[in-house]
């Protein structure tokens, strides 16, 4: 573990929440004007980019949608380390919370704004809820609020949520091999999915030392004793040899994407939607399906993937997958 | 037409809008967002991503172009969009499409609520909900 590892672990949630209450209690920031006021070039820039023809915004109305280019910093970094959302983004990013998300963006239109008209933004850390285990990794909901005001003048509003989280670190453990202790439940914004609850494999003697392996931390693939050939799903035969003389060897957890689907309807139990289902071809030759846990999002035929272990409760360890990057294995 | 004539259940047309890194560039400079996934593959795809992909200024853009269009026909020139609230998921990739529908939940007072899905092949990149009025 380096220093950095070692400090970013001492930033537990206790640390974390003070130094949120730090910046909460900074309370509205200070009214920031944008660079330039609201003007027709840059409106039509965004106009043909957007392909947005409403009439009423080549005649010095402003679009909605624009509320807040008004007031992006740019190019210059320096210019938003104050901001609210920089500042819980900096406490987040020490403590290892590297990842961030955009889950929400609530906009509000309080009147119309022209051409001429210069907009401020001020700026609040409206609240920060976690940790809680998401599809992605755990982490936190980070809220602030904006307000973009003419003069005193409130002309509209956002409320910003990003999750701000750990990648990986979800229902399955973040590295191959490792059984992982999540207690079977994973959350998203959608609410809390039982894992527990999900259809159990079936489990007798041909595959026994399959669900053992999953439980140990190990991926078994059956091996005919008789002419060494590797077989998944287990059975009591060679298909080959037609040898009953069955044995298992330990893969290496590493495979690549064959093919795979995303499951969104219907809702099955114990599952959260959409699922990524993958069928996987391992090192070793065969193939075995599972859920695709992390990474999900970029997923393709050919990705490369790793094993994780997701202990559902004493009884039943899956076998699932997480993306890795090309060249990492 | 005034919003009234609206009912709740009515659906708006489908837009398919093929995205392309053109599409995702111009829409993120526009938006004066220079974060690097925005424009930079390289940089998009060292930090985890297949590719760049579309900023949420510009997802706010669109869904409002989309709903703007509809509104303009059926409620007339002057209709106001007054909220727009983004529920964000899949990343919208160079090469993918997003395919806009939309229906009215409620007509109430001739208060439109709008529900807006943007979709993109690794699933909803958006769901919104938009207040429109006919003035």
């Amino acid at each position: 573990m380096s220093a950095a590892e070692q400090e970013a672990e001492t930033r537990d949630h206790d640390w974390i929440m003070a130094r949120v209450e730090e910046v909460k209690a900074l309370g509205e920031s200070e009214p920031k004007p944008g660079r330039d006021p609201i003007n027709q070039p840059m409106i039509n820039n965004w106009l043909e980019a957007i392909g947005e023809t409403d009439p009423r915004y080549t005649a010095g109305e402003a679009p909605p949608a624009m509320a807040q280019v008004w007031t992006m910093d740019g190019l210059d970094p320096t210019k938003r380390a104050n901001a609210p959302l920089h500042r819980t983004m900096k406490i987040f990013d020490d403590a290892g919370f590297t990842s961030v998300l955009g889950t929400n963006c609530d906009q509000t239109y309080l009147r119309p704004v022209r051409v001429g008209e210069e907009v401020t933004l001020s700026a609040r850390l409206e609240s920060v809820v976690g940790p809680k285990r998401t599809g992605v990794g755990e982490g936190y909901f980070v809220t602030t609020e904006n307000t973009w005001r003419v003069g005193d003048e409130v002309v509209a509003t956002m409320l910003f949520r990003v999750l701000k989280y750990k990648p990986g670190v979800s229902a399955g453990s973040t590295t191959g091999g490792k059984v992982s202790t999540t207690g079977g439940k994973v959350s998203t914004t959608g609410g809390e999915v039982d894992r527990t609850q999900l259809v159990r494999p079936q489990m007798n003697r041909d595959t026994q030392f399959f669900w053992e392996g999953t439980a140990a931390g190990e991926l078994r693939i059956q091996k005919c004793n008789a002419c060494g050939e590797l077989r998944h799903p287990p059975g009591p035969m060679c298909p080959t040899c037609h040898a009953a003389d069955r044995g298992y060897v330990v893969a290496s957890g590493r495979g690549r994407v064959f093919s795979f689907l995303v499951h969104h309807a219907p809702q099955l139990p114990g599952k959260e939607l959409p699922a990524t289902l993958a069928l996987v071809e391992l090192e070793e030759g065969v193939r075995m399906v599972g859920e695709v846990l992390a990474g999900r999002e970029r997923i393709e035929i050919g990705t490369p993937v790793q094993v994780v272990f997701e202990k559902i409760d004493d009884d039943l360890t899956l076998a699932q997958w997480e993306l890795v990057e090309e060249g990492s294995r | 037409m005034s919003a009234t004539t609206v009912e709740a259940g009515t659906s708006l047309p489908t837009w398919e809008l093929p995205i392309t890194p053109t599409l995702v560039v111009s829409t993120a400079i526009a938006t004066r967002d220079f974060q690097d996934v925005h424009h930079d593959r390289d940089l998009a795809q060292g930090h985890g991503s297949k590719d760049i992909f579309l900023n949420i200024l510009t997802t706010t853009g669109l869904v409002q172009r989309y709903v703007g269009e509809w509104a303009r026909e059926t409620l007339g020139p002057d209709f106001r969009i007054h909220s727009c609230a983004l529920r964000l998921g899949a990343p919208a990739y160079p090469y993918d499409t997003l395919s806009f529908s939309g229906t009215v939940t409620d007509a109430t007072d001739g208060v439109l609520s709008v529900d807006v899905l943007g979709a993109v092949s690794l699933g909803n990149h958006v769901n919104a909900t938009l207040k429109v009025t006919a003035s």
